[in-house]
């Protein structure tokens, strides 16, 4: 193991100087942020190369008016609130969920089948399933709505808050003064969209895309192959994730995506509305759709004064330069979602960026 | 979020498993894998089976989550 990542250390470095420039690589996976951290990856990479922490993680892109949407609802007495345990604690324009949370009507779930569950056992009260994340969550939350409309749970509705990382990619890519050089793909959205899916990037904008696992030698071994990549002039789709991910990727969950759900253009934290990146239910599926049952809309709202998660999500700031970072905000007090989540980049920096490398 | 787990289907009706990851059992369903079978190990998210998964990887991703929950239980949250 250790030959493998001191080879691909050692390709890395004399990739990085035949570039003889600064390149920037970004990863857009919570999961792949917190192992970067945790195994001190970036410490041995060469000074001109840089990692960047991109919109990976579900709870740090989702929009203020989004997190207001599900405040406002959390503050009816005639509905419970069902949750990841991610968003308990996202600041929204008036509290969080935690906050209310002594209300009683927040409720962390564990999964989709949980939420329709509490649906079941609550019947006098409308249960609206917070359901945010990637095409990762997305075919969970197409089951259980699918199973209420076969079931008649009349009682149960989701605020689709679901993204889908392409776009995402595409717009960051757009924004003139972006910096990103190549992507670190990840892996278990890969494990559903295929890594096909980012051939878009690869042919549009010329910029390498490598889906890679989640240990040090996997990641270290996919940064390797965009440098070498890079030092030859070319960009290629490559996956490095054998053992889950494969080009097409799940049909059946993507089918079941495309039965209910259909993308529209939404929000995002730091990049604004992005056309065709958010998943809407479809028409038949109305009922189900506690934006229509309730008649709220995501109003874009102003996003929390002093934090810059949005820039930090572009890659266009690292978290310590940040005014708030370390003293104002901290994981035990956080002022924005990326200190919230144990996936954001501002908690991963709190966390591992000041503590030395350690053993791989 | 983005965490998947691998685990080990050790029960299985229809969609719906009971599968073993580091010696914790919990309830899955294969809805989205439906060539999942008694046995197999799988990668499960939020609930859900949506890969297949070897033996080798398995065992790293065990390895990196038990890190990983050390690293969110220092930060006192639970995960989805
Ligand atoms: S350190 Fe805190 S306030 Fe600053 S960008 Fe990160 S989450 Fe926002």
């Amino acid at each position: 193991m250790l030959d493998r990542i001191n080879k691909a250390q050692r390709d890395i470095d004399a990739a990085c100087e035949i570039l003889g420039r600064q390149i920037n690589i970004m990863e857009v996976c919570g999961t792949h942020t917190v192992s970067i951290f945790r195994n001190g990856i970036r410490s041995i990479l060469p000074s001109n190369l840089k990692l960047l922490s991109g919109p990976g993680c579900p709870v740090c892109v989702t929009g203020q008016g989004y997190i207001d949407a599900v405040l406002q609802l959390a503050d009816r007495d005639d509905c419970l609130i069902a949750t990841y345990g991610d968003m308990i604690r996202v600041p929204g324009k008036d509290g969080s969920l935690e906050i209310k949370q002594a209300k009683a009507n927040i409720k962390i779930v564990l999964s989709s089948e949980d939420a329709l569950q509490l649906a079941k056992d609550n019947p006098d009260k409308t249960v609206v399933f917070v359901a945010v994340g990637f095409e990762t969550t997305a075919p969970a939350t197409s089951v259980v709505v699918k199973e209420a409309a076969a079931g008649s749970v009349e009682n149960f509705c989701i605020l689709s808050g679901h993204k889908l990382v392409v776009p995402a990619m595409r717009a960051l890519l757009s924004e003139k003064n972006h910096n990103i050089n190549a992507f670190l793909c990840p892996g278990h959205v890969s494990a559903i969209i295929g890594y096909g899916a980012f051939a878009e990037i690869v042919e549009d904008f010329s910029r390498p895309c490598v889906v890679a696992g989640f240990e040090p030698v996997q990641i270290i071994e996919g940064l390797c192959e965009i440098c070498r990549q890079l030092s030859a002039g070319k960009a290629e789709l490559k996956s490095m994730y054998f053992a889950v991910v494969t080009e097409k990727g799940n049909i059946a969950a993507q089918q079941i995506i495309d039965e209910c759900f259909e993308p529209v253009d939404g929000y995002w934290r730091g990049l604004g509305e992005i056309q065709k990146s958010t998943l809407k239910l479809k028409d038949k599926y109305a009922q189900f759709d506690a934006f229509r049952r309730f008649s709220i809309s995501e109003e874009p709202s102003e996003e929390i004064k002093g934090c810059r998660c949005g820039e930090v999500l572009c890659g266009l700031i690292e978290p310590p330069e940040c005014g708030l970072f370390g003293r104002d905000c901290t994981p035990q007090e956080p002022v924005g979602p990326c200190m919230v989540s144990s996936e954001g980049a501002c908690a991963a920096w709190f966390k591992y960026g000041r503590e030395k490398r350690r053993k791989l | 979020m983005c965490l998947a787990i691998p685990a080990r289907i050790i029960e299985l009706e229809a969609d719906k498993a009971v599968v073993d990851a580091m010696g914790n059992r919990f309830k899955a369903k294969t809805t989205l894998l439906p060539e999942a079978k008694l046995g197999d190990l799988v990668l499960v998210h939020a609930g859900f089976a949506i890969s297949l998964v070897d033996e080798e990887e398995a065992k790293k991703t065990w390895q990196l989550i038990a890190e990983i929950n050390e690293f969110m239980d220092t930060q006192n949250r639970v995960s989805g």
